[in-house]
């Protein structure tokens, strides 16, 4: 210990203070020098988080102007336009906040910005999770946790934008509302006890205040603690490469390089929100004026998080049954409820399913490249691409005055594209994969081509292929090749009936689904057999080297082109002839 | 920290079956690794980038008190913005920016750049430590009785069964019926504030309305004249949300249908301001197909045919007022709608 500085000493000395009452030398012990592996995609997790954080602290700020009450007063703040009209405390509040805080505007920008980044950041790492396989055992938790969280922060970004009871926040809300009222049963009574009666009512903005501010921010904070925590312990996946094995972690210590790297990354977000929240307006809530339940303006838009629910309701044809004096809302529930349920459920239990069709029980730190799993792939992007349909249908009137095409062509066109182009983009994403495959089968058998053509002393052509470089003779092995389970068998030796026949048929029938098709690693020695001749390739372009290399020196003292056998000037070939 | 070796150490890493055998691919030097000159340059690059931070927070504290808040300034492709919002949103986030730029930098050009390994442990406990746990399950099991005493297992059972049904209930009273608890949710969202003989006026001015004001083709977006009493005995907007009309006129021989017989007043028809779909108000009026669109989901209405859905997501005719003119000759609602306005509901049928 070469401790010198009196500030070395005092941490020195508050370390052994804090260590003999809570034993953290040990934890320290342990993880200063833990190791997280290095890849541009593991920061998409890392930006949710920091923006999470930026969303907090903007939002404490918030809270404390913040007045959310429904109570009608007369506006008299410094945004003229506005004076003198009356209006919801809360929605006064925000433009309070907006015009005459110092910094308000800029705060609540960045909250607005910093919550659309954490909700796209989300998104996007998740897809990296999936598109790699880090779902797999054994972080399948983690994955429900993230599922959670991706909802978790949809209804965070909806109640806060519902909060400063501006026309379109009230359209939203409206929105919500008649979707409330569609479920079945119980859906009169639940608007009803939500909203404490009819829509708009004075209650709800307070209501929602609390489930913004305290109950949804708490959930997402007790479960990003659990993810982070879990990642920690279960120690990150990485990429293959050299040295990089299901069974290590090759990357750099926490301290310090990633340390300062992690830490470094938090304020490079932080400030880019704060850029952004300076420089690009977004909901400026007094434009659209306060909120009434009896005024719209046309391009209501909603934050984008929530345009695939909105396209949703917009694509759905108008299917309503009433049984037995009872009304079924089949136009709200199937696209508000019954479609996303679907949706994040399935999310929630790919890994479950993903693991029962491969019967594979083994830990994966190793993450899988998105072409060595091609129906997983193939499921994301169809679900993806599902996704974006909707998500266009959100836009729809924005693209016909934007396009000036008809809006009921596009209406028909996405009901019917919903249900021809994610099949499409599963087959081709699947294509894609197993012809990425075979290209890797190639280069392992083969080398990669130098895109040189050598002719041989007895007048062969050959192209010469280069042998991979180790990096990518190490990423291309990593490939993990799973076998389709085997079709069971109707009865033993004995004649016994295999009871269980036909679900282990319709299993093995999945598995076939999503291996039978799969290109196999060539064995070791046929990777060594093809390297080999690589190798080889490169011994018969020696000599052309050798005398390429020559030849440069030559040129670079000034001599002439020389070629063996051809002759050097024109004259002289004139004599030879 | 055993198991922490530098990488190039560490070229033996076992090959899995079937898979050649990877070498480590050769560590190449920095510049700043070689040169002094580059490190140092390196150096100042960092603590510049600190120091310009630190600079970046007097500019955003001189900003803050200087800059008057109503300052608007005009920047191509932003438009008119808040100077003070522009000018504290750069000062703060350039001064964050940095402290992140800087770390980075400092990380990348001056710390060490050779990876290390660190080897990984299954998740799963060793076996003693799973025997050991059994061990102590199985003693509490027997200890605590709970097999052995079954009429306590099950009467606990149903205690914690039981016990969060108060935190239901106290769920009731987040909404109370107004008239001492006599009507239904589905018999309040059944009726509006419209009734025989109530006028109709202008939603923004109270303005009563006579026929003579509307002009074939024109619309208006109307209120009953007692709204305003009730808004301010309710305190709240609920009744508008429910009793928002919109009124059209028409030449009359282009009405296919209404709602009921003669519920027009001379080719003026009013119709429920309120989507059936999901509630968003509707304005977007086509004059010469006589539709009406829905802003929020595009639901569309044909107003010469009863309100009948023509296109998009709602299931439900737009609802019809019935109207007349009252003796001096104002209109007037003849009645309340015949059906509940917006949304659909369970109760509804």
């Amino acid at each position: 210990m070469s401790t010198t500085s009196p500030v070395e000493k005092a941490g020195a000395a508050t370390a052994t203070y804090v260590d003999q009452r809570l034993g953290s030398n040990k934890f320290l012990a342990r993880n200063l020098g833990k190791v997280f592996p290095d890849h541009w995609s593991f920061m998409l997790g890392e930006i949710a988080l920091y923006s999470f954080i930026v969303v907090l602290l903007t939002g404490t700020y918030l809270t404390l102007f913040f007045k959310p009450s429904m109570v009608e007063v007369v506006y008299n703040g410094s945004y003229v336009p506005l004076k003198g009209i009356e209006m919801s405390e809360a929605y006064a509040s925000t433009l309070d906040i907006s015009f005459d805080i110092r910094g308000g505007l800029l705060i609540r920008q960045m909250h607005h910005w910093a919550a659309l980044i954490f909700l796209a950041a989300m998104t996007v790492h998740m897809f990296r999770v999936f598109f790699t396989g880090a779902f797999r055992k054994p972080r399948e938790f983690n994955w429900i946790i993230g599922v959670v969280l991706v909802t978790m922060g949809l209804l965070a970004g909806f109640s806060g934008y519902s909060l400063p009871d501006d026309l379109l926040s009230g359209t939203g809300l409206q929105i919500a509302r008649g979707i409330v009222q569609a479920i079945p049963v119980i859906g009169t009574w639940a608007a009803f006890l939500l909203f404490g009666g009819e829509f708009p009512g004075t209650d709800f903005i307070s209501r929602l205040y609390a489930i913004h501010i305290l109950l949804i921010p708490g959930l997402i904070l007790a479960l990003v603690t659990l993810h982070l925590i879990m990642v920690f312990t279960q120690k990150h996946t990485q990429f293959p490469g050299p040295g990089r094995t299901n069974d290590n972690v090759v990357g750099y210590p926490l301290m310090p390089v990633y340390m300062a790297k992690a830490g470094g990354f938090f304020f490079v977000v932080f400030g880019v929100i704060a850029l952004v929240g300076g420089l690009i307006s977004i909901n400026p809530i007094w434009i659209f004026g306060p909120y009434t339940p009896d005024q719209v303006s046309a391009g209501s838009q909603p934050d984008w998080y929530i345009g695939f629910l909105d396209g949703a309701l917009r694509l759905m044809p108008n299917w309503e049954s009433t049984i037995a004096g009872f009304t079924l809302s089949w136009n709200i529930l199937i696209p508000a409820l019954i479609v996303p349920g679907i949706l994040f459920t399935v999310l929630g239990a790919y890994p479950f399913i993903e693991a029962w069709v491969t019967g594979d029980k083994r830990e994966h730190h190793l993450l899988d490249r998105p072409r060595n799993a091609p129906t997983r792939t193939a499921f994301g992007t169809m679900a993806i691409s599902f996704y974006v349909l909707l998500l266009v249908g959100g836009g729809n009137d924005i693209i016909a005055t934007a396009f000036d095409v008809s809006i009921n062509s596009i209406i028909w066109f996405l009901r019917i594209t919903l249900f021809i182009i994610p099949p499409l983009v599963f087959v081709f994403t699947r294509r894609i994969c197993l012809g990425l495959q075979r290209r890797d089968q190639a280069k392992l058998l083969h080398g990669y081509e130098a895109g040189r053509i050598l002719r041989l002393p007895h007048g062969e052509f050959i192209e010469v292929h280069q042998p991979l470089s180790v990096k990518e003779l190490a990423v291309i092995t990593s490939k993990n090749d799973i076998e389709p389970l085997p079709v069971p068998e109707k009865a033993d030796i004995d004649g016994v009936k295999n009871k269980k026949f036909k679900s282990h048929n319709r299993r093995a029938k999945l598995s076939r689904f999503f291996y039978g098709d799969n290109i196999p690693l060539p064995s070791a020695a046929e990777i060594e057999a093809g390297q080999a001749h690589v190798a080889h390739d490169a011994e018969l372009e020696a000599p052309l080297a050798a005398y390429e290399d020559a030849d440069e020196l030559r040129r670079a003292h000034g001599g002439v082109l020389h070629h063996p056998g051809m002759a050097e000037t024109n004259a002289e070939q004139e004599a030879e002839r | 920290m055993s198991d922490l070796t530098p990488h190039d150490d560490h070229g033996s890493a076992p090959a899995r079956l079937g898979h050649s055998p990877v070498a480590d691919s050769p560590h190449t030097l920095r510049v700043a690794d070689t040169d002094p000159k580059a490190a140092k340059r390196a150096e100042r690059q960092v603590a510049s980038m600190f120091l310009l931070s630190m600079v970046l927070v007097v500019a955003f504290i001189v900003c803050y008190w200087t800059i008057d808040k109503s300052t608007n300034i005009y920047i191509p492709v932003f438009g008119e913005v808040g100077l003070m919002t522009i000018a504290l949103g750069l000062t703060s986030g350039l001064s964050i920016l940095l402290i992140g730029t800087a770390a980075i930098q400092w990380a990348k050009k001056l710390m060490p750049d050779v990876e290390v390994v660190q080897q990984r442990h299954e998740m799963v406990s060793p076996e003693d430590a799973t025997a050991e746990a059994v061990a102590n399950y199985e003693r509490g099991k027997e200890e605590s009785g709970f097999v052995r005493f079954p009429i306590i297992r099950r009467t606990l059972i149903g205690a914690m069964a039981l016990f969060p049904i108060p935190l239901v209930f106290l769920l009731r009273d987040l909404w109370q019926s107004p008239v001492s608890g006599t009507l239904t949710p589905a018999e309040i969202l059944s009726t509006t504030i419209w009734k025989k003989g109530e006028r109709i006026v202008v939603d923004a001015t109270y303005q009563p309305i006579k026929a003579a004001d509307l002009p074939i083709g024109g619309l208006v977006s109307a209120v009953p004249a007692s709204l305003p009493e009730v808004q301010e005995a309710e305190g709240n907007l609920n009744a508008r949300g429910k009793a928002a009309i919109i009124l059209i006129r028409m030449d009359p021989a282009e009405i296919v249908s209404q709602q009921g017989d003669g519920w027009d007043y001379q080719g003026i028809l009013a119709y429920s301001k309120i989507c059936t779909h999901v509630g968003c108000p509707i304005a977007l009026y086509e004059q010469r197909t006589h539709h009406l669109l829905c802003p929020c989901h595009q639901s569309t209405f044909d107003l010469a045919n009863s309100g009948n859905v023509v296109f998009g997501p709602a299931a439900r005719n737009m609802p019809q007022l019935p109207i007349g003119v009252d003796s001096e000759g104002y209109l007037i609602a003849m009645d309340d709608f015949s059906e509940p306005i917006g949304p659909s509901f369970w109760e509804r049928g």
